[in-house]
C-alpha cells in the first residue's frame, strides 16, 4: 500500500508539472504538443549533470542543479515552439509534433555519441546515475520521499497564483481568449505568449527529470518518455486547463499508472492473473475513454492555436 | 483665447497602393459635443480612425490635440492621450468578469498581485455617475450586448479618456438599448466628454449628434450642424447623389401557401436548451415574411433548420406540400428553394473558386453543364457570363475573378444573381444587405421585392429595423427561440417591435 501511494505520488507529480506546463502555454494561446520532446531534453540536462557531479557531491547540490539544467534545457527546447508558432505563424500542431520527434532522436544520437567517445564498445543510449539519484530520496518509515513531490505541490501553488491573483495571470490568459482585446488595451500579446510557452518548457523540463528518476536509476533515451507528455495533455484537458482540477487529474492517472508497478503486491490483484502489460496499458486505456466523455464540453482557450496577426481584425 | 477643439486632424492623406483611403480630410472634434462622422462602407472612416489611433502614418497631415501638435506612433500613445474607443466588435475577454475586463491592462497591483478592492470602488462610481448600471462580477458571457457594450464604456472611462470613440455603436442594440446608449452619451458629453460617432443611420445621427462630418470615397465633403439640415441632405452629401430610402412596393395579396413550418424544434450548438423551440408559421406566394428579432434568438438555427444545414429535431416542414423536413440539401435546392446565407463566406461562396464556378455551384450537375461527369466549360462561362451581365457583378478579370478577391458587395450580388436565376419558388434571404453600402442596399431591395411581385415566396431573415420595415409585408418576432408575435409593418411601429424583441410583449401564436 505505501508503495502504491509512493509510485501514485510520484507519478502524479510528473503529469501535474508537464500538465502546469502545457497549462500555461494554452492559457496564453499556444497549443504545446510538444510536451514529450520538451520533457526528454529537461530529462537529457538533468540527467547529464547527474551524471558529471562528482560523487560528493552534497544532497541540496545535485537537487539544486539538476532542476535547474532540467529547466534551462526544456525552456531553451521550447524556444523552437514559441518562435516558430510566436514569430514565423507555423501551425503548432505540426510544430509540436516535430518536436516530439526530433527530442527523442536528437537525445538518442546525443548520448550514444557521448557513450561511444568514453568507450568505444559503448553503442547504448543509456545513462547512469545510481548515486545522484539517492539525492533526492528521503526514507520514512518505508515510504521514501521524494524531493520532487514537494516541488510538484509547491510548483501547483505558485501556478495558481500566478494565474489568478497576478497581473501577468490575468494579461496571459487574456491572450488566450481574446488576442485582440488584449491588444486593444496595450498588452504585448507576442511576449505574453513567449512568457506562456517558456513557462511550459520549464515545467515540462523538470517534469522529464522527474519522470526519469521516478522509478529507475538509469535511462535508456531511446525511450523517449514512452507517452507521458500526451498523458499529461489528457491530464490538463481533464483538468479543463485549471490548475487544482489538473492536480486532481494527475492524482487520479497516477494511480492508474502506479499500478503496473505495484500490482503483484496486492493478493487479489495478483490473483486475477491479467497480463502485465494490461497494468502497463491503463493510463492510456483510461485517458482515451475519459477524452472521449468529456473533450464535447471543453473549456479551452478561445483563441489557441490560431496564430496571432496584429494587422487583422 | 482657449483652444475650443478636443482633438483636430488636419488635411490628413494616407495611400495605400492602387487607391487613396484618406485624400486631405479634416475632422475637428469640439470640447463636449457629440460629433457623428458618416460615410458609406469604403468611404475611409476607419483608415481615418487608424490614423488617429496610431495604426497608420499618414502620408501628409497633422493631429492635434487641444491645439497642440501631436505625434501618434502607436495605440498606447493615442491612450496616453486619453484617446478610447468603443469598437463595433467588442473588444472584451467573455469568460473573464465585468470588472477583470475593464482593469485589463492598466492593472491596479502591488508587486503584480492585483488589488481589485479600490478598481471595484472606481467602477461602481462611475457607473452611478454616467447611468451605466452593470454587475461588476458579472461574467462577460453571461450578460446582454447592452451590458457588455456599457462595460467598454466604463473601460473609457476607468481610464480618464477624454476623447470617446463609438464605432457603429447602434447595430447590435435593440430600440430601447438604442434610447439608453443616446442618454448615455448625452450625459457624457453634459460631463465635458468629446464624443465622435461613427455611423450610416441617419435616423440616429438627426437624434444624438451635434455637428457630423461626411466622407465620400476617401474624400472629405464637409461638416454641417444637425440642426440646420435634413436627412435628406446628409445621404446625398454620402453617397453623391439622391438615393431613395424608401422601397416601392404595390400592394399584393398573398396566393397559395408555398411554405409551411409546424412546430418546428431545432437543437443548439452551443447549448443544451433547443435554439428553435416549437416554431409554426407560413409563408405564402407572393408575399414577403420577415423574421425580425435580435441576434442569437434562433434565428440562424430556424433558417439552418429550413435549408437542411442543421437536423430538425421535431415538427414538419413543407415545401409546395410536399414534405422536406428530411430531405437533402440539393433536393431541397431543385424543389425551388433558394438560400442567400447569413454568412456568405461560410455558406454562401467558395472562396478559392472563381466567379464562375461559384455560380454553378448547385447547378453544375444539370446536363448543360456536365456531359459524362466532365465539365462543360464553354457552357458554364457563358452561363456566369451571363448572370455578371445581368445581375452587374463587378470583378477584376470578370467570370475567371478568384471570389476572395472580389468586394463585399460583389460577392454578394453574385450570391443573389445565382439564387435569384435558379427561378425559385421560396427565396430565403438572411441578412442580404449586411455590411454593404447603400447603393448595394437599394439594389438587393429591389431584387427580392421584384421576386415577390413575379409570385415568389419570400423569408427575409433581418436584425435591421429600417430594412425589417420597409421590406416586409408581415413581421414575425423572435424571441429566445420563439416566435412571440406577429406585426403588420403598415401599423406597427418601431417601439412596439422593440418590446416584442426583448421579450417584453408577446402574443400567444
Amino acid at each position: 500500500m505505501t508503495l502504491l501511494i509512493q509510485y501514485m505520488l510520484i507519478f502524479a507529480s510528473v503529469l501535474l508539472l508537464v500538465a502546469l506546463g502545457g497549462c500555461f502555454s494554452e492559457h496564453s494561446g499556444v497549443i504545446n504538443i510538444g510536451l514529450e520532446g520538451i520533457m526528454v531534453f529537461g530529462a537529457l540536462g538533468g540527467a547529464l549533470v547527474m551524471k558529471y557531479l562528482p560523487e560528493n557531491a552534497s544532497a541540496a547540490t545535485v537537487i539544486f542543479l539538476s532542476i535547474m539544467a532540467a529547466m534551462l534545457v526544456g525552456m531553451l527546447y521550447s524556444l523552437l515552439l514559441a518562435v516558430a508558432a510566436i514569430n514565423l505563424k507555423a501551425d503548432q500542431t505540426l510544430v509540436g509534433t516535430a518536436m516530439n520527434l526530433l527530442g527523442t532522436a536528437a537525445a538518442t544520437v546525443f548520448v550514444k555519441a557521448m557513450n561511444t567517445a568514453e568507450n568505444p564498445d559503448n553503442v547504448s543510449s543509456t545513462i547512469q546515475y545510481i548515486s545522484a539519484k539517492k539525492a533526492f530520496i528521503v526514507d520514512i518509515g518505508g515510504f521514501e520521499f521524494n524531493w520532487f513531490m514537494l516541488l510538484a505541490l509547491i510548483l501547483l501553488v505558485i501556478s495558481w497564483v500566478l494565474l489568478y491573483k497576478t497581473k501577468f495571470g490575468l494579461r496571459l490568459q487574456a491572450c488566450g481568449e481574446h488576442p485582440q482585446a488584449a491588444d486593444s488595451v496595450g498588452i504585448n500579446v507576442y511576449s505574453m505568449r513567449y512568457a506562456g510557452v517558456l513557462i511550459s518548457g520549464l515545467l515540462g523540463g523538470v517534469g522529464g527529470l522527474v519522470y526519469i528518476t521516478a522509478g529507475v536509476s538509469e535511462w535508456k533515451f531511446e525511450n523517449g518518455v514512452a507517452g507521458f507528455g500526451f498523458l499529461a495533455l489528457a491530464v490538463m484537458i481533464f483538468g479543463q486547463w485549471k490548475p487544482i482540477r489538473i492536480a486532481m487529474a494527475a492524482l487520479l492517472f497516477g494511480l492508474f499508472r502506479s499500478l503496473s508497478n505495484v500490482y503483484t503486491g496486492f493478493d487479489f490483484l495478483a490473483r486475477l492473473n491479467i497480463p502485465s502489460s494490461v497494468y502497463n496499458m491503463l493510463p492510456y486505456i483510461i485517458s482515451l475513454v475519459v477524452l472521449a466523455l468529456t473533450s464535447s464540453k471543453s473549456h479551452a482557450p478561445k483563441a489557441e492555436g490560431i496564430p496571432y496577426d496584429k494587422g487583422s481584425r | 483665447m482657449e483652444n475650443q477643439y478636443a482633438i483636430e486632424m488636419l488635411g490628413i492623406t494616407k495611400r495605400f497602393p492602387g487607391i487613396i483611403a484618406n485624400d486631405n480630410i479634416t475632422l475637428q472634434l469640439k470640447k463636449g459635443e457629440i460629433h457623428a462622422l458618416l460615410g458609406e462602407n469604403g468611404a475611409g472612416k476607419s483608415t481615418l480612425m487608424s490614423v488617429l489611433f496610431g495604426l497608420y502614418q499618414p502620408e501628409a497631415g497633422v493631429i492635434k490635440k487641444d491645439g497642440q501638435e501631436v505625434a501618434i506612433r502607436n495605440p498606447n500613445d493615442a491612450t496616453a492621450l486619453g484617446i478610447g474607443m468603443v469598437h463595433q466588435h467588442f473588444k472584451l475577454v467573455e469568460c473573464f468578469t465585468v470588472l477583470d475586463n475593464i482593469i485589463m491592462g492598466v492593472e491596479p497591483n502591488r508587486f503584480g498581485f492585483l488589488q481589485k478592492k479600490e478598481a471595484r470602488r472606481k467602477v461602481k462610481e462611475l457607473s452611478e455617475r454616467y447611468g451605466l448600471h452593470v454587475d461588476p462580477d458579472a461574467k462577460i458571457e453571461d450578460i446582454t450586448v447592452g451590458m457588455q457594450q456599457r462595460t467598454e464604456i466604463l473601460k473609457m472611462l476607468y481610464r480618464d479618456n477624454e476623447i470617446l470613440i463609438f464605432d457603429e455603436p447602434t447595430a447590435v442594440l435593440t430600440p430601447q438599448e438604442i434610447d439608453e446608449l443616446m442618454q448615455i452619451m448625452r450625459n457624457l458629453a453634459a460631463e465635458g466628454k468629446s464624443i465622435l460617432f461613427i455611423s450610416h443611420k441617419l435616423a440616429e445621427i438627426m437624434a444624438v449628434a451635434d455637428r457630423c462630418s461626411v466622407l465620400r470615397k476617401g474624400k472629405y465633403i464637409g461638416t454641417v450642424e444637425t440642426k440646420n439640415t435634413t436627412m435628406e441632405e446628409l445621404s446625398a452629401m454620402m453617397v453623391g447623389r439622391n438615393v431613395n430610402f424608401h422601397v416601392e412596393k404595390v400592394e399584393k395579396t398573398p396566393g397559395d401557401v408555398v411554405l409551411k413550418v409546424e412546430n418546428m424544434t431545432v437543437a443548439s450548438r452551443v447549448h443544451k436548451n433547443n435554439a428553435v423551440r416549437g416554431v409554426s408559421f407560413e409563408v405564402r406566394a407572393g408575399e414577403i415574411v420577415c423574421i425580425a428579432g435580435i441576434d442569437g434568438n434562433g434565428q440562424t438555427e430556424l433558417v439552418y433548420g429550413l435549408t437542411g444545414l442543421e437536423p430538425v429535431t421535431e415538427g414538419k416542414v413543407t415545401l409546395k406540400g410536399t414534405d422536406i423536413t428530411k430531405a437533402p440539401i440539393r433536393s431541397r435546392n431543385t424543389m425551388g428553394m433558394s438560400h442567400i446565407p447569413e454568412d456568405r463566406h461560410k455558406h454562401g461562396l467558395v472562396l478559392d473558386y472563381t466567379l464562375e464556378d461559384n455560380i454553378v455551384l448547385q447547378r453544375y450537375f444539370e446536363p448543360e453543364f456536365t456531359r459524362g461527369g466532365f465539365l462543360r466549360r464553354k457552357n458554364i462561362r457563358g452561363y456566369a457570363e451571363r448572370l455578371i451581365e445581368q445581375y452587374d457583378v463587378r470583378s477584376g478579370q470578370g467570370a475567371v475573378t478568384s471570389a476572395r478577391s472580389m468586394s463585399g458587395g460583389n460577392q454578394q450580388k453574385a450570391i443573389v444573381a445565382r439564387e435569384i436565376d435558379r427561378d425559385p419558388e421560396l427565396l430565403i434571404a438572411v441578412q442580404p444587405t449586411r455590411g454593404l453600402d447603400v447603393g448595394a442596399i437599394e439594389y438587393i431591395h429591389r431584387q427580392i421585392v421584384a421576386e415577390r411581385d413575379a409570385g415568389k415566396a419570400v423569408l427575409l431573415v433581418s436584425l435591421e429595423m429600417d430594412e425589417v420595415m420597409d421590406v416586409s409585408d408581415r413581421i414575425l418576432v423572435m424571441y429566445e427561440g420563439e416566435i412571440v408575435g406577429q406585426l403588420d409593418p403598415r401599423t406597427t411601429t418601431a417601439e412596439e417591435m422593440g418590446l416584442y424583441m426583448a421579450g417584453a410583449k408577446r402574443e400567444e401564436m
